[in-house]
């Protein structure tokens, strides 16, 4: 699964799912969000995540995997404890230096995010713009980037005229194109099939590979327990599983999954606690 | 570089906002017109006020048709009257040449066209005190019980203070004023309220954008500037179209009229190049803080 990069060879640092010891990339210190409303987005979750590592964060619809990605942007804020990023409390980092921290960070979410009258080239190149990067950079780094997640031949289309598989190659394209040392992807198979998302996760891996730390929310079941990678288990903002190398639930014979089934479904004697 | 995105950013904000925009452009040409116009209307009844009020005198016209020793009667008389300093007679003739002197054409084709010199005789009297002039005009010529004014002598036909004149004029410049500084606050409320819309649907409008733009990590002046752009533009435009309608109806219509009316050419208004700048400053100031209003609530990155 793991092809090789096609542009620039980026020293492959860490070897992916062998997290180095130093530092960790991303640290949840007994974090907790309660939302306005007062619901529950984490509940005192605690994680660390090194450097090149790929992590799934796994769970059901409102598990507060989106919540964990939408702390370490700083779109939200913390009810309690603490979020570190390479060592620095994201609690302490002021909201003029936001801006530097997202430069940092690349995000991928499930609906693309990209703009509908630009062209995939102009929305990778937008993202450049907007943080002031010169006019050689960006003409030099958007075609890269572009080649990279296989679009070269797309440039000039606009997003409306590619495939969801493409659409998300081209959003992966716009968070990766600066080289973060962190991506974070939300749900970036959500709305495509098997087959196409396993094309963008491949292009995931190998992002993952040039270094980058890779956190994955997904509830793609099938995806997870083929790619084996550390899987990180929340359930009402709890994480109540970290292996390292899992499976999306842990092994489960097909009698435990009708006994589930039947649970869920309010039909079965023995009703599953979920 | 920068400067070339945000202008384009601005543009395409302004293109898929055209509507609102418009309304917003039109309300600040509005102000500024308004101001444009009341400014030096004001500007110039105030200064016509001053300058009269500055020269006191009071005039005692003589009735037609005295006679010599009644005028004497009359001179000595005022000459008695307290806080007089000096007294001048002028006489018809005087009167109309000094008249014809400051306004030639309307004097000269005014007296043929009459037949005859409007112009009464006249006593100028200087007082000593001018801030006492009032009861020259009061002993000469005391208030009745209604309060109209009747000479002491049979000579005089009117005593006129032009202090009571300056006082009209003053009261009438005083009402245009409040009620200029009214519309204006108004029209300024308007446009400030219209800018901020155009703003809030430039920024509604282009809410991807901004998603985008948090996203990746653009600063937060760096999402404002296009809308600030924008907001000042707007502005901006509204000032230029109202100068450039004041210009004209200036130079088409005031203008040649200027010497036939004398409030026209005062020489107290303000320069209009200086109210060229003014109005263009305050069309700005207005419109960019139409744009901060907006910005502040809607905006926070």
């Amino acid at each position: 699964m793991a092809t090789r990069l096609r542009t620039r060879p980026i020293a492959e640092s860490a070897p992916s799912g062998a997290p180095t010891v130093g530092v960790p990339v991303v640290e949840f210190r007994d974090v907790s969000k309660i939302y306005d409303g007062g619901s529950v987005g984490l509940d005192r979750a605690s994680m660390r995540i090194g450097r090149g590592e790929f992590i799934f964060l796994v769970g059901p619809t409102g598990c507060g995997k989106s919540t964990a990605i939408r702390l370490l942007t700083k779109e939200l804020e913390a009810s309690a404890g603490d979020i570190l990023i390479a060592g620095k409390k994201l609690g302490d980092v002021s909201r003029s230096k936001v801006p530097l921290l997202r430069r940092n960070i690349g995000t991928v979410f499930q609906d693309y995010k990209l703009l509908p009258n630009r062209t995939v080239y102009d929305n990778v190149a937008y993202s450049l713009q907007v943080i002031g990067e010169p006019r050689t950079d960006i003409r030099r780094k958007v075609p890269d980037i572009l080649r990279l997640v296989g679009l070269s031949t797309k440039l000039h289309n606009f997003p409306d005229e590619l495939s969801g598989g493409e659409q998300q190659r081209v959003s992966i394209a716009r968070a990766f194109v600066n080289h973060p040392p962190l991506l974070l992807a939300d749900e970036p198979t959500g709305n495509l099939d098997p087959e196409t998302s396993i094309g963008i996760m491949q292009l995931i891996y190998r992002i993952n590979r040039t270094g980058t730390t890779v956190v994955v929310a997904t509830h793609d079941k099938e995806m997870v327990d083929k790619m084996r990678r550390r899987v990180i288990e929340l359930r009402e903002g709890r994480i109540i599983r970290d292996e390292l190398s899992g499976l999306y639930r842990p092994d489960e014979s097909t009698t435990e999954f009708a006994v589930r089934l039947r649970g869920e479904l309010g039909v079965g004697p023995e009703g599953h606690p979920n | 570089m920068r400067l070339g995105f945000f202008l384009k950013e601005a543009v395409r904000g302004l293109s898929r906002n055209s509507a609102p925009a418009l309304a917003a452009l039109l309300t600040v040409m509005l102000t500024a017109l308004v101001l444009g116009v009341f400014i030096p209307i004001v500007q110039a009844t105030t200064g016509t006020a001053n300058t009269v009020r500055d020269r006191v005198v009071v005039n005692v016209y003589v009735k037609s048709g005295s006679t010599e020793a009644e005028r004497t009667d009359l001179r000595t008389a005022i000459e008695r009257t307290t806080n007089v300093q000096s007294v001048e007679f002028i006489s018809k003739d005087e009167g109309l040449a000094t008249a014809k002197g400051k306004n030639p054409k309307a004097f000269e084709e005014g007296a043929k066209l009459l037949g005859e010199n409007p112009l009464p005789d006249t006593f100028r009297v200087v007082p000593d005190d001018p801030g006492k002039v009032s009861a020259i005009v009061d002993r000469l010529a005391p208030k009745d019980a209604d309060g109209v004014r009747v000479p002491s002598l049979a000579a005089i036909d009117e005593v006129r203070n032009k202090e009571e004149d300056t006082a009209k004029i003053l009261s009438a410049t005083s009402l245009v004023k409040i009620l200029t500084a009214g519309l204006a606050a108004l029209l300024v409320f308007a446009s400030v309220a219209l800018v901020a819309n155009t703003t809030r649907l430039s920024i509604f409008a282009r809410r991807r954008e901004v998603e985008v733009m948090k996203l990746v990590g653009a600063t937060n002046w760096f999402i404002r500037w296009p809308f600030v752009i924008e907001g000042v533009f707007v502005g901006f435009m509204g000032g230029v179209l109202a100068v450039l309608l004041l210009t004209i109806t200036k130079e088409t219509f005031i203008d040649p009229l200027e010497d036939r009316f004398a409030l026209l050419a005062a020489p107290d208004t303000i320069d209009f190049r200086l109210l060229i700048a003014v109005l263009l400053l305050a069309c700005v100031a207005v419109s960019s803080a139409g744009s901060a209003i907006t910005l502040r609530r809607f905006l926070r990155v």
